[in-house]
């Protein structure tokens, strides 16, 4: 354990060497090679670290490691007028939750390296060393993120996956929608990380320290702000901010459906399993501080819950597979949120895991589709698909399965869990997100009906053994469409000839499909709440991490005891007393998955023609919700078009007051220089010329005296002499 | 004394109204050998040795003088084919 440090080193390594090597020496295997041996790497001692951290006592579980001094001890004051030290080491702290991520990213990590080594084969040499550099720095950060045990450290890893996000997004530079698509993501996340760098700003103020256990004690000392907003819920609140701009929350989540203009594994890493739940991750952090502001953490589920059902039911009409599967990423963000906004801390971070495993499943599912069909992403193009891609279509289903809530995959627990807290909590939340979870179902059934079942819908192929028959024209139904391989058709696909219709992937794209698939099949049993039978181990495993240190927290429950009322401590008598209505919600959860399923059954399967029905008798919400319900319109006419208009007015100042003064600086020169010219011509000059002309019209009176006679300069010498000694014989016989 | 004075007289006189630069050079060196004559006899008067050393460097600045003199006089004879100073005006504006 104490070489956790070397965990984010590892990928780091990797990053450094293909970035700086790679892309020049390296062929497209070793690149590969080298990404994922680090990767592997860093999962063989992620995994070696939890197994230890699992032998230690529960309350005795977290390490700290401090690799290094990185800003030492400054002097800096705080709010009571003390002066506090400004302290930050490169530190790393191992503790349950961390090390759940940790395992989380480094064991996604792996595999979707694994499935890029395969994906990204037909891309340029020098490309997919840089792809791998991205995503081995990706890992980096986000290791970082995790494992940091302050909040600068943590800022590091938040802004570097931030960073390599808009790397990854944009990989496809060429293309335009990309790298708008990367600068979109870059700049929305830039506005949650100025609330994010504000919260810490404020944390160091009220508590003069960074490190997180510190200021969680610090802060379970304080009152609960039930009442007013105090100084802890303003640091919850840019906390939060912060938490919905890396997250994808109203009114920050517009960039993440953009997102998937990066590769699939992109999306599936950073979009789907890890970045987006940097947020989710963060709050679960300082659970202290947001249980100590309960009106933010009321904020909290309210937005998480209002984005979860707006992303749901944006996902219901759209036609794009990976765009579906964004913003389904985006609706679980948003009951993960709720989850922590009711208070159900670890419920939530049970969820970010389980969610991690099925989504980035089911990313990965769609890439391997996508590659199937040749870079089509359009669902309607597609369906059938399931007799030619068998392994894709059995773990895409599992996935669906999971996501969609149904017993006993991993999705039913963690998202029975959240809405099980969620009830207790306020039933309104809670009706909402049962809802959402209809549409959950819903949508994902039809995304797998329009991609697997069905007939097919796509272009023709030319079959393989027909080619020599002459029909060249066949030859010509390579779909290079508005998709991720558009821009590489030419040099992609096309360099294998023609496109011989829809395939399974190789191995290396099956492999951790089916990985994927068992983790989201078994990743719930550890949760298995205790209404049902099951310990929930999760829950107990998770909590310290959600408390403040113990010590601490006896002298909190000492002084006020809402405090530790407020916290994720689950109450065990409450529990008992509602496992029936518990067992009663879990039971209604699954039928209303099992109503969403067949009502997507019912519209894409059997009676296709319900659905195009329904959309033109209620075409105003259709449209609605295809536009996405016009957010990106609204940005465009008030963020986008102020930033514009402000830009235009700085420009007018600009132009009129900045360059005016610029203008007549140089016009007062101008003029001040003509000046000075005139008295240079005529006074100085004139003074000039004055005296060549004295001396020259003197000259014509003393050239006279010269008159070159040796004999008359020698007649003056001597009259001359007569006259001195004439007159100073005068003088003296005076 | 009287002599000395005498032959200062002449060189002066000689050099103002002599039309040929021979003569008026001739003058100049009569000039210094008055002087010289004058430095002598006061030496000898006051018994001190300095007059008669300074004739001695004046006989020898002489010499050099002479010399310079006449080499200037020989290459303006050369231009000029005369030896008349009123046609010695090059100095003139």
């Amino acid at each position: 354990m104490r070489y956790i440090w070397l965990i984010p080193l590892l990928p780091g390594i990797g990053a450094a060497l293909n970035g700086l090597v790679g892309i020049r020496a390296f062929s497209k295997q070793a690149a590969g090679l080298v990404a994922c041996a680090t990767m592997t790497l860093a999962l063989g001692l992620s995994v070696v670290a939890f197994w230890q951290l699992l032998g230690l006592p529960a309350e005795a579980r977290f390490y700290d490691v401090n690799v290094a001094e990185w800003i030492p001890a400054i002097p800096l004051g705080m709010h009571d007028g003390l002066i506090g030290r400004f302290h930050v080491p490169w530190g790393f702290r191992l503790d349950p939750l961390s090390g759940m991520m940790l395992l989380v990213v480094t064991g996604v990590g792996t595999l979707i390296h694994v499935y890029s080594t395969a994906y990204m084969a037909e891309e340029p040499r020098g490309g997919v060393a840089r792809f791998f550099c991205y995503l081995n720095l990706f890992c980096f950060f986000m290791l970082m993120l995790v494992l940091g045990n302050n909040f600068l450290v943590m800022f590091v890893g938040w802004e570097g996956v931030g960073l390599c996000s808009y790397l990854l997004i944009g990989y496809w530079y060429e293309k335009k929608s990309a790298a708008d698509a990367g600068k979109k993501a870059f700049i929305t996340n830039r506005i949650g990380d100025w609330g994010f760098i504000l919260g810490v700003f404020l944390i160091y103020y009220t508590f003069g320290t960074l490190d997180f256990r510190a200021v969680q004690d610090a802060a379970a000392l304080m009152p609960v702000e039930t009442m007013q907003f105090g100084v802890l819920s303003a640091i919850a609140l840019l906390l939060f901010i912060g938490a919905t701009g890396k997250s994808a929350q109203i009114p920050l989540f517009v960039w993440l459906p953009d997102a998937m203009e990066g590769p699939t594994p992109v999306s599936a890493l950073i979009h789907a399993a890890t970045m987006v739940t940097a947020g989710v991750y963060m709050v679960g952090r300082n659970a202290v501080l947001f249980s100590h502001a309960p009106m933010v953490m009321e904020v909290v589920a309210i937005v998480g819950v209002l984005t979860a059902l707006m992303a749901a039911s944006i996902g219901l009409v759209q036609y794009d597979i990976k765009r579906v599967l964004a913003y389904s990423t985006v609706s679980q963000l948003g009951y993960m949120f709720t989850a922590m906004g009711v208070g159900a801390f670890s419920a939530g971070a049970f969820h970010l895991m389980t969610h991690a495993f099925f989504k980035a499943l089911l990313f990965l599912g769609s890439g391997s589709v996508i590659h199937a069909m040749a870079g089509e992403q359009d669902m309607r193009r597609m369906g059938g698909l399931k007799k030619y891609l068998p392994v894709t279509f059995m773990t895409m289903m599992i996935g669906t399965l999971a996501i969609a809530g149904i017993p006993p995959l991993s999705g039913f627990f963690s998202k029975d869990e959240i809405l099980y807290r969620a009830f207790e909590h306020n039933t309104l939340i809670w009706a909402l997100a049962v809802v959402t979870a209809m549409m959950t179902a819903f949508y994902m059934f039809r995304l797998m009906s329009m991609t697997f079942l069905g007939g097919y819908r796509g272009p023709a192929w030319e079959a393989a053994g027909h080619g020599h028959g002459g029909d060249s024209g066949a030859a010509a139904a390579h779909p290079g469409s508005h998709d991720d391989h558009a821009g590489h058709a030419a040099t992609g696909h096309g360099g294998h000839g023609p496109w011989h219709g829809p395939h399974e992937s190789p191995t290396p794209m099956t492999f951790p499909l089916m990985a994927l698939a068992v983790g989201a099949m078994v990743a719930g049993l550890v949760g298995i709440p205790a209404a049902v039978g099951g310990g929930n181990a999760i829950e107990h495993f998770l909590e310290p991490s959600f408390t403040a240190s113990t010590a601490h927290q006896a002298a909190a429950e000492a002084a006020e005891p809402a405090a530790a009322q407020a916290e994720a401590a689950p109450e065990d008598n409450a529990e008992h007393a509602s496992v029936n209505i518990e067992r009663a919600l879990m039971l209604f959860s699954v039928v209303i998955a099992v109503i969403g399923i067949l009502l997507a059954r019912k519209f894409y399967i059997t009676s296709p023609e319900v659905s195009e029905r329904l959309a033109e008798q209620w075409a105003g919400a259709h449209r609605t919700l295809s536009h996405k319900y016009y957010v990106d319109e609204l940005y465009n006419a008030t963020v986008v078009a102020g930033t514009m208009a402000g830009g235009r007015g700085l420009w007018g100042f600009d132009r009129h007051v900045v360059d005016g003064g610029v203008n007549g600086t140089g016009w007062l020169t101008l003029v001040s220089s003509w000046l000075s010219g005139l008295t240079d011509r005529y006074v100085v000059d004139g003074a000039v010329n004055l005296v060549g002309w004295t001396t020259e019209e003197s000259s014509y009176w003393f050239r006279r005296l010269q008159t070159g006679l040796v004999q008359n300069y020698a007649l003056l010498m001597v009259f001359g002499i007569f006259a001195f000694v004439g007159v100073y014989l005068i003088l003296r016989s005076l | 004394m009287l002599l000395s004075a005498a032959l200062f007289t002449i060189g002066v006189v000689g050099v103002m109204v002599r039309r040929n630069i021979i003569i008026i050079f001739m003058s100049i060196e009569l000039i210094l050998n008055a002087v010289n004559i004058n430095l002598v006899a006061f030496s000898n008067q006051l018994q001190n040795a300095v007059g008669q050393v300074f004739a001695i460097f004046i006989i020898a600045v002489a010499a050099a003088e002479a010399a310079v003199g006449l080499g200037i006089i020989l290459a303006f004879f050369r231009n000029k084919e005369t030896v008349n100073i009123d046609e010695m005006n090059l100095m003139r504006w």
